[in-house]
Parts: C-alpha cells; sequence; structure tokens
C-alpha cells in the first residue's frame, strides 16, 4: 500500500467533519492522553448507565488519522456494553478504515485515542469494581497498545 | 553565478546519501537540515581511517597509537577554537551535543550559583533542551524561571528582559542566536549589551547558528556557549560547550570518573585542568576525529559563502512558498533576520499528514512540535511543518517541494 492512499476519501471526510466531537458535561469518566513525539492530545468524555457506554465524545487535536481513527473509534464504543468496550481491539480501528498495514510510525497516531479510551475504562472500573484482576490487565493492554 | 553553480554540484558529490533513492525510486531531497545534516566523504572517511588505522584511547598510554589517537583528537580541540574564534583551547569542553552542554552548566555552575529567589531568564522560542534543564534547576533551588517573550513577527520582545533584570535577581539569561523553529537570529548585540550592564552571565545555544554562519565566540561577549556536531556536517554524539576560564574555575565537576582528576584518595579528590576537569571517562574520540574534518571541510567552503547560498535559498522558498494557496509561513520574512529554516502550516492539514504525503515523492521535511512546545503554546498551534536548508540544496529541490505541497492540495481538496 502506497503512503499517500492512506488519505482515502473517509479518513479525509472524518477529519474535517469528526463524529462524536465534543465534550459531556457531566461525564461519568473522563481521560486525556498526548504522543509525547508529535504532540497530538485526544481528550474522551463518557456517559456510562446500566454498565453500558450510552454517550461518548471526544475532543483534541490531531492529524487527519487520529481524528478519523477517533470517529470511528467512538462510533464503534457508542451503546455497546462496558465488556464489549473492553475487547475493542486495534484491529477493529484499523480494519474500518482500512488502515490495518499503516507504518510503524502512524500507528501512534491511529491508535491514541484507543489508548485513551482503555486508560478512561480503567479509570471508571477502578472505582466501581471490586474485581481489580480485570481493571490491570485492561491498564496493561493500554500501556502496550503500540 | 556559473561557477557558484559547479561547485554546488562539486559539493553534491560529496554526499553519498544524496545520489539515493527513497519510497518509489524517488530521488531524496533532504530539507531536515535544522535537526541534523548528512554527512560527507570527508567525515566518513575520517572517522572509518581513525578506526582502520589509530584507535586507542588517549592521553595516558605511551605506546605509538595512543600518541597518535590523542593527537588527533586533541587537534580537534584547536580546529573549534580557531573555527569559533577563542583564543584559550582549555576552554573548549567535549560533550555529546548542546543538550549535554547545557545540562552541564545547570547541573556544575548552576548547583553552586543558584540560591532561593534567584531568577533565570530564557525565552520562548527556545528548544527544550535551553527549557527543561532551567527548570529542574529552578525548582531544585527554589528560584524562579522566567521568559523573554516573542512578538507575533517571532522576534524576542526585548522589553522583557529590561523588567526581569531591573529586578536586580537575574542570575543568567540563557538564548539562541537563531530558533530552530522559526530561523529567527536573536538580536545578540543588544541582548548581550543589556545583560553586561546587568552584570549577568548570558548563555548562548548556538546549535542552529555556528553551522550557517560566521559566529566569532569572543565577539558575542558570552560566558557560555554550546553547539552540536551532528548539525555541521559532523557525526552525531559530539558537541562542544565553551565556557570562559574565570567561570568555569567557579564550577565543580559534572562527572566523576577517569580522566578528570588529578589525584584520586579514598574519601578525597583533586581536580583535573581545565578542559578535562570536565571531559570525565573515555571520550567520543572517534567522533571528535570526524567533527574536525566537518570544520576542515566547512572552513574549506566558507562560512560566509554557506550563509549566503542559504540566503539565496531561503528568499526563493518563502518567495514561491507564499504563492501556494493556503500556506501560512511563522515567522519574519526579513531574510537577514532569519536563517534557513521555514516553518509553515498549511490550512486546516496537519503538518503529520503534509509531510507523509510529500514524503511519497522523497521529500524529507520535518512535522511536530520541533522540540520547542513553549513555543508552539505562543502560536497557538499543535504543531507545524518545517523545511531547513543546508549547502547541498538547491533551488530545483524546493521546487519539487513546492510541487509536492500542490498535491497536498489536492489530495485535501484545499
Amino acid at each position: 500500500m502506497s503512503n499517500a492512499d492512506i488519505y482515502h476519501e473517509m479518513i479525509i471526510d472524518y477529519s474535517r467533519n469528526p463524529i462524536n466531537y465534543g465534550k459531556i458535561e457531566d461525564h461519568d469518566v473522563t481521560f486525556h492522553d498526548s504522543n509525547p513525539l508529535c504532540g497530538d492530545s485526544i481528550d474522551i468524555d463518557m456517559k456510562i448507565d446500566d454498565n453500558t457506554v450510552s454517550d461518548i465524545k471526544f475532543h483534541g487535536k490531531g492529524c487527519a488519522i487520529c481524528m478519523a481513527c477517533s470517529s470511528v473509534l467512538t462510533e464503534i464504543a457508542k451503546g455497546k456494553s462496558i465488556d464489549e468496550v473492553k475487547n475493542i481491539t486495534k484491529k477493529d480501528v484499523l480494519g474500518e478504515l482500512g488502515l490495518e498495514n499503516l507504518q510503524a510510525v502512524r500507528i501512534k497516531c491511529a491508535l491514541l485515542s484507543l489508548k485513551v479510551l482503555k486508560y478512561a475504562l480503567y479509570s471508571y472500573l477502578g472505582k466501581h469494581l471490586e474485581n481489580n484482576q480485570d481493571v490491570d490487565k485492561l491498564k496493561e493492554e493500554a500501556a502496550n497498545l503500540y | 553565478m556559473q561557477s557558484a553553480q559547479t561547485s554546488l554540484e562539486n559539493i553534491r558529490k560529496d554526499f553519498p546519501i544524496l545520489g539515493r533513492t527513497v519510497r518509489e525510486n524517488k530521488t531524496l531531497v533532504y530539507l531536515d537540515n535544522a535537526s541534523t545534516t548528512q554527512k560527507p566523504n570527508q567525515v566518513i572517511d575520517a572517522i572509518n581511517d581513525y578506526y582502520k588505522n589509530h584507535n586507542a584511547n588517549i592521553h595516558r598510554a605511551v605506546y605509538a597509537l595512543a600518541e597518535e589517537a590523542t593527537e588527533l583528537y586533541e587537534k580537534t580541540r584547536d580546529k573549534v577554537a580557531n573555527f569559533i574564534n577563542v583564543k584559550n583551547r582549555n576552554e573548549i569542553i567535549f560533550v555529546r551535543g548542546t543538550t549535554e552542554a547545557i545540562n552541564l552548566v545547570a547541573y556544575a555552575w548552576g548547583r553552586s550559583h543558584i540560591k532561593e529567589g534567584d531568577i533565570i531568564v530564557t525565552t520562548e522560542y527556545e528548544h527544550h533542551s535551553n527549557i527543561v534543564p532551567w527548570q529542574l534547576l529552578t525548582q531544585e533551588k527554589k528560584a524562579k524561571l522566567e521568559y523573554i517573550g516573542m512578538d507575533d513577527n517571532g522576534e524576542l520582545i526585548l522589553e522583557d528582559l529590561d523588567r526581569l533584570l531591573s529586578t536586580g535577581k537575574v542570575k543568567l539569561v540563557a538564548f539562541s542566536l537563531m530558533s530552530n523553529v522559526l530561523g529567527t537570529i536573536s538580536d545578540t548585540d543588544a541582548i548581550m549589551d543589556k545583560c553586561k550592564k546587568a552584570g549577568v552571565l548570558t548563555l548562548i545555544d548556538g546549535a542552529q547558528a555556528v553551522p550557517h554562519m560566521k559566529v566569532d565566540v569572543e565577539k558575542l561577549g558570552c560566558d557560555f556557549f554550546a553547539f552540536s556536531g551532528h548539525k555541521m556536517l559532523g557525526p552525531t554524539g559530539i558537541g562542544v560547550l565553551w565556557a570562559r576560564k574565570s567561570v568555569l574555575e567557579t564550577m565543580t565537576p559534572f562527572h566523576g570518573g577517569g580522566d578528570m582528576i588529578r589525584e584520586v584518595h579514598k574519601y578525597e579528590t583533586t581536580w583535573n585542568d581545565l578542559p578535562y576537569k570536565f571531559e570525565a571517562g573515555t571520550p567520543n574520540i572517534a567522533d571528535v576525529v570526524g567533527f574536525g574534518a566537518a570544520i576542515d571541510y566547512l572552513t574549506k567552503i566558507g562560512m560566509d559563502n554557506i550563509r549566503q547560498h542559504e540566503v539565496d535559498l531561503t528568499k526563493y522558498a518563502i518567495e514561491k512558498l507564499s504563492n501556494v494557496k493556503g500556506l501560512h509561513i511563522y515567522g519574519t520574512k526579513e531574510i537577514s533576520k532569519r536563517g534557513g529554516v521555514i516553518s509553515f502550516n498549511f490550512a486546516d492539514v496537519h503538518p503529520h499528514d503534509v509531510a507523509q504525503i510529500i514524503d511519497e515523492e522523497g521529500i524529507a521535511i520535518r512535522s511536530g512540535h520541533h522540540c520547542a512546545q513553549v513555543l508552539m503554546e505562543r502560536l497557538n498551534v499543535a504543531a507545524t511543518s518545517r523545511a531547513s536548508f543546508y549547502i547541498y540544496n538547491t533551488k530545483e529541490e524546493i521546487d519539487k517541494l513546492v510541487d509536492s505541497l500542490n498535491k497536498v492540495a489536492r489530495i485535501f481538496k484545499l
């Protein structure tokens, strides 16, 4: 795959008009992280009702890849149960945008929001669950995402 | 003009990497010289020759190889002193690079001279290497770090310096001779004049200036001067801290170990003479030798010729880039006030995306915060794209850059 081919219609559209972009003022959990190398910066807010992500929004600054992946990720997560969201993988996000073969240097752009989402869940579950084993696994997964 | 063209062609022949292709058979157009420069055969050969024929540890052994290695290493110290016009070669300290040089000052000078309530001044357009060491020091000492602001033209607001100096608490003013993002050349005469009148020490970060223009440290009149070898055709991992002898003599060592001692006893040690007191352990001998070859190369071309070449390229690039729709160039457009570094943003397209698309054409530019997040905050952007030139770059390469930016515009439907 040629590197310029990643800039297909869907990526450009999402980067111009990201979906689920914004803040949730009465969120149940929020998390922020950035990529130290490029300065991309993402916040994710979630509203959680009955163990389900009833609303999710993101905001921040990032390249087209980062914005498109954040849009897709929040769209995947919205309405899903916590267990389902816990199991969202890199492939789910990259596959949706045809970015499976993205070069290593751009992977961190694509997966920043997934990392933030995993950390946000970790932070939420850490406060609401007794069983920490699951939570630690989630944290480890987020830390080693890329 | 004809001869200038010929010499440019000859210069390019000295850099083997410029002959290679990248991606899909695209000739490499290397425009990230503010980050690091490519190396000519002369530098590569000098390092090779050192390892093949002269390698030994320096300063102690009496055998022939050690004598040759020592001579090669120390010869570069003379070349450096001559290159930046320093009278006393023993004031030249070899370090890993500008970052280590500034950390050395923050540690070995700062820890014994900075007290609670003191002020260290830096500027809004510094590289992280001239900010973070001062944050560490001032936090440890309960001192304060203050900034000379930058105006919308990318120039320093010297009234900020006046205001800070008038507190009487400033102990050091640390600033770069040329910004690594905007290319702005600092008004060194005015800054030095103010600091001298106030009796305040000065540190100049010369990492972006020394490779691109004639720098005369004696004339600058500062107390500390730092720069890196790899941004001026030399190898990575070698740089220089120059400091005035009278100041060096008030400093404690940076690292303890071999070569920096005179006598070591169980509980006390006396220090070696300058500069060795600050060069603990086996130094980066081979790269010092390579650095010497880089200085020879630049000296042969002449720093004034290099500056002129970059002025021509920068003028040409600013003119061409200004015609690209949606492209915004940061910093002053006055050529005499800037070096060959051009930072820009392109409508709403993120610099990362710009860099990736033009990489497809073999063009290497930098995208990101350029280790200057304080400046990015001041400009209110997350990142910029940056093209930076050197002796081997051509106007044709700038044309290629402009063409490829037009491709970005097409993909992003600007």
